[in-house]
């Protein structure tokens, strides 16, 4: 979008400037494997110089020319492009050679999010993963990373996805059970584990009874569960509100042991509801 | 003509700061997006920008020897493998000097939980190998970028970034 004519004579200018130093090509292969050892055939006699240069690494060697010069194991390993000269006194030869990834994984990254969440939602839950090789290089050869959600007393889901560009995704159903599930992303003999918190949602429904106690009435809930069957976590507020004429009272009262109770003064055709969140219960009119 | 003939001049004149000075042609395609996340506009001009400015960071911390000078744009291995590339051009008394002369840049990846993006990019390049003030050789370069970004407080930030050939 922004090439101009000036750019391209001051690339013109930098290549003269460049090529004029250099008189040779080197010899040497166009693709390795990360770690790999490969071999440089060089021109030329006497004491040279190598530099292999890439953002990823950068390696300087004291060489002789005219032979072979071997770059040893273990020696270039990141992944990427890599500049090659080796120069002498005299002059400069030129080549480069691309690093790939080794294709065995090693390592990966896995992010499971959230790490907390209601039951019984659907694609609620996603993982992520990035696949390396042992020296850290993505591997963007697809490959296939199998993920896993277990939760006990739900039927584990599993999926196959094929890594793309090194990455790979994926959605699950959180169990209709509350527990913690393991979340699991796999690829060859590499796995990563995370742990995800399911608990219960929202109250199904809330049924509350109501007996008189002295000039009091005594009102609890039957255990609030929710849609799936489990049982609300303590602490979850419950409102009870008693409306009679323009009067109106509310208390709220978080659940202990799955129910929550209050008293309120007992009026003869007081009305009395009760809520928690945006669930409405049963309504009870006092009539005594 | 006259004209032409003389910018040539005075470009070739200014060499090395016309040289720095120039910026990349850049070209962004529409994203390629695997994944349910959506991609809002501004989070991928965001995202593509940080990137862009991430190779002048890289390009001066390399040339400078200079690791400090990734700090801003770059995290995780991206920023390690990067430092350790300054640490041996430094012992070995040496600086690199990387311009990169165009981008073809397009998003591939938001991840669903919004915490990575990852972009290819087939960009051009050279670069300057110099010892002692004297250039050593200067090569251009293709190859195409893989890259991942993740948020940081205030903008995007490189955590992979890996070449391959074109």
């Amino acid at each position: 979008m922004r090439a101009g004519f000036p750019i391209l004579l001051a690339s013109l200018a930098f290549g003269i400037g460049s090529a004029l130093g250099q008189s040779g090509d080197l010899t040497l292969p166009k693709r390795i494997q990360a770690g790999a050892a490969f071999s440089i055939q060089s021109a030329g006699s006497g004491k040279g110089t190598l530099y292999i240069a890439g953002p990823g690494q950068f390696i300087k060697q004291d060489v002789q020319l005219g032979g072979t010069i071997e770059v040893a194991t273990g020696a270039l390993y990141n992944a990427g492009n890599y500049s090659v000269w080796v120069t002498s006194d005299s002059s400069t030869q030129a080549g480069s050679v691309e690093v790939v990834s080794a294709q065995k994984p090693a390592d990966l990254t896995f992010i499971a999010k959230p790490s907390r969440l209601p039951v019984a939602l659907h694609n609620a839950i996603t993982g992520t993963s990035y696949v390396f090789d042992a020296y850290g290089n993505l591997i963007t050869k697809p490959m296939q990373i199998s993920f896993q959600l277990t939760n006990q007393g739900s039927a584990p889901q599993t999926r196959t996805v094929e890594t793309r560009n090194g990455a790979a995704w994926t959605q699950m159903d959180s169990a209709t059970r509350e527990g913690k599930a393991q979340f699991i992303a796999k690829v060859g003999d590499i796995s990563s584990t995370r742990i995800v918190g399911e608990v219960p949602g929202d109250p199904c429904n809330i049924k509350m009874s109501a007996k008189a106690a002295g000039n009091k009435i005594q009102i609890v809930t039957e255990p609030v569960k929710d849609c799936s069957g489990n049982a609300i976590s303590d602490g979850t507020i419950v409102t009870f509100t008693e409306t009679y004429g323009d009067m109106k009272s509310t208390v709220d009262v978080p659940l202990k042991k799955g129910i929550a109770s209050v008293e309120m003064p007992a009026r003869r055709g007081a009305t009395v509801s009760v809520a928690s969140g945006v669930v409405l219960g049963n309504q009870i009119r006092w009539a005594q | 003509m006259r004209t032409r003939d003389l910018i040539l001049v005075m470009v070739l004149a200014t060499g090395c700061s016309a040289f720095a000075a120039d910026e990349p042609t850049v070209h962004v395609q529409q994203p390629h997006l695997q994944g349910p996340r959506e991609l809002q506009e501004q989070t991928a001009k965001a995202v593509v920008q940080d990137y862009l400015d991430s190779w002048k960071s890289m390009g001066k911390a390399l040339d400078q020897n200079s690791p400090d000078l990734l700090d801003r744009d770059f995290v995780g291995a991206a920023k390690d493998k990067l430092a350790a590339t300054i640490k041996q051009q430094k012992a070995a008394g040496v600086r690199t000097t990387y311009r990169d002369r165009s981008h073809d840049v397009q998003i591939l990846f938001y991840s669903p939980e919004g915490l990575s993006i990852q972009l290819a990019d087939d960009v051009e390049y050279d670069v300057q190998l110099t010892a002692g003030g004297k250039s050593l050789g200067t090569q251009q370069v293709k190859a195409r970028y893989i890259v991942v970004l993740t948020p940081s407080e205030v903008r995007w930030r490189v955590r992979i970034f890996q070449s391959e050939a074109q």
